[in-house]
């Protein structure tokens, strides 16, 4: 098999230029993380903010390295609405309720 | 007119095997969610959570690993990159390059887990603070990411090796790197959720 029939036929998607700047863009955001982690910052705050920098990490990821950025619409559609709401709902459902010691605890 | 539904064409315009992958990480996505949810349940709950990861070394270990892992993902980005562009030993290089990142990651996590254990004395079912579901999940949450590391890390061995003797097409590595890519994505979560979370102050 010669290396050109192997060739793409569909445009490339992002760039190595790209590919370099996300990954700086990756590390910048868990420099940040950890800087957080020392200051002293409401756990609810500060879990907020973790799970922020985390979700726009993951897109990241996911538009560029993972390429469904360049993929279908259809693709997206599909995957991740059902994955986005299924989250939602455990969050819903059980994440208020771990607050309830903390408030049940004499003020 | 026929619509891209009624047959006949890839509606996505991705291969089976790629769609499959993407299949297997949203159901593993929804899995770790789970796990990732009832640890933040417990550790919110919980008034005397402990917080047993030092800067040194736990913290500087787990943010060199995050950097392993997200230099990985650079690597195995540009190994599908290279093979896209018909360039097989380039591709085996990079793939090569994503499994030594891939099993630095693991030496680390093993060394910080001996850590925990024989310095802070935590196991699965206990620990000195008397918080046992710590331990528990813990060591499910980064258990179940360190055996997806090294499963990661077989295939991409299986992917290396048969692209370096002419097999496998240029999708086979790009289905690999979307696995790898979703390892990293998870740590992406588990790194702050559990190390960051309860780091020592």
């Amino acid at each position: 098999m010669s290396t050109h029939s192997e060739a793409i036929d569909r445009v490339d998607g992002a760039t190595t230029k790209a590919f370099i700047t996300v990954w700086f863009a990756l590390l910048f955001m868990t420099g940040v993380e950890v800087l957080l982690a020392y200051e002293q910052i409401p756990v609810v705050i500060f879990l907020t903010a973790l799970v922020g920098l985390s979700v726009i990490k993951a897109a990241l990821i996911i538009a560029y390295f993972m390429h469904l950025k360049f993929e279908k619409l259809s693709l997206f559609l599909t995957l991740f609405p059902m994955l986005i709401l299924c989250i939602i709902l455990m969050l819903l459902i059980f994440m208020p309720d771990s607050n309830r010691l903390m408030m049940m605890r004499p003020r | 007119m026929t619509s891209v539904w009624s047959g006949g064409r890839s509606p996505y315009a991705v291969n089976s095997k790629k769609f499959g992958m993407w299949l297997f990480i949203i159901s593993d996505a929804l899995t770790f969610s789970a796990l990732l949810m009832a640890y933040t349940y417990v550790r919110l709950a919980t008034p005397n959570w402990p917080t047993p990861f030092h800067f040194s070394p736990s913290i500087i270990f787990s943010t060199v690993m995050t950097f392993c892992l997200l230099s990985s993902s650079l690597t195995m980005v540009m190994g599908v990159h290279a093979m896209n562009h018909g360039r097989r030993k380039a591709a085996v290089a990079w793939i090569l390059a994503t499994m030594v990142c891939g099993a630095a990651f693991v030496v680390l996590h093993l060394t910080e887990w001996l850590n925990l254990i024989h310095n802070e004395h935590v196991t699965p079912f206990d620990n000195p603070w008397g918080v046992p579901l710590f331990g528990g999940t813990f060591f499910a949450l980064t258990g179940l990411h360190m055996t997806h590391v090294v499963i990661g890390l077989i295939y991409l061995g299986i992917i290396a090796f048969a692209v370096a003797r002419g097999k496998f097409k240029a999708e086979d590595v790009e289905v690999s790197g979307l696995y790898w890519h979703f390892v990293d994505l998870v740590w992406m979560f588990i790194f702050p959720l559990v190390y960051l979370m309860s780091a020592k102050i």
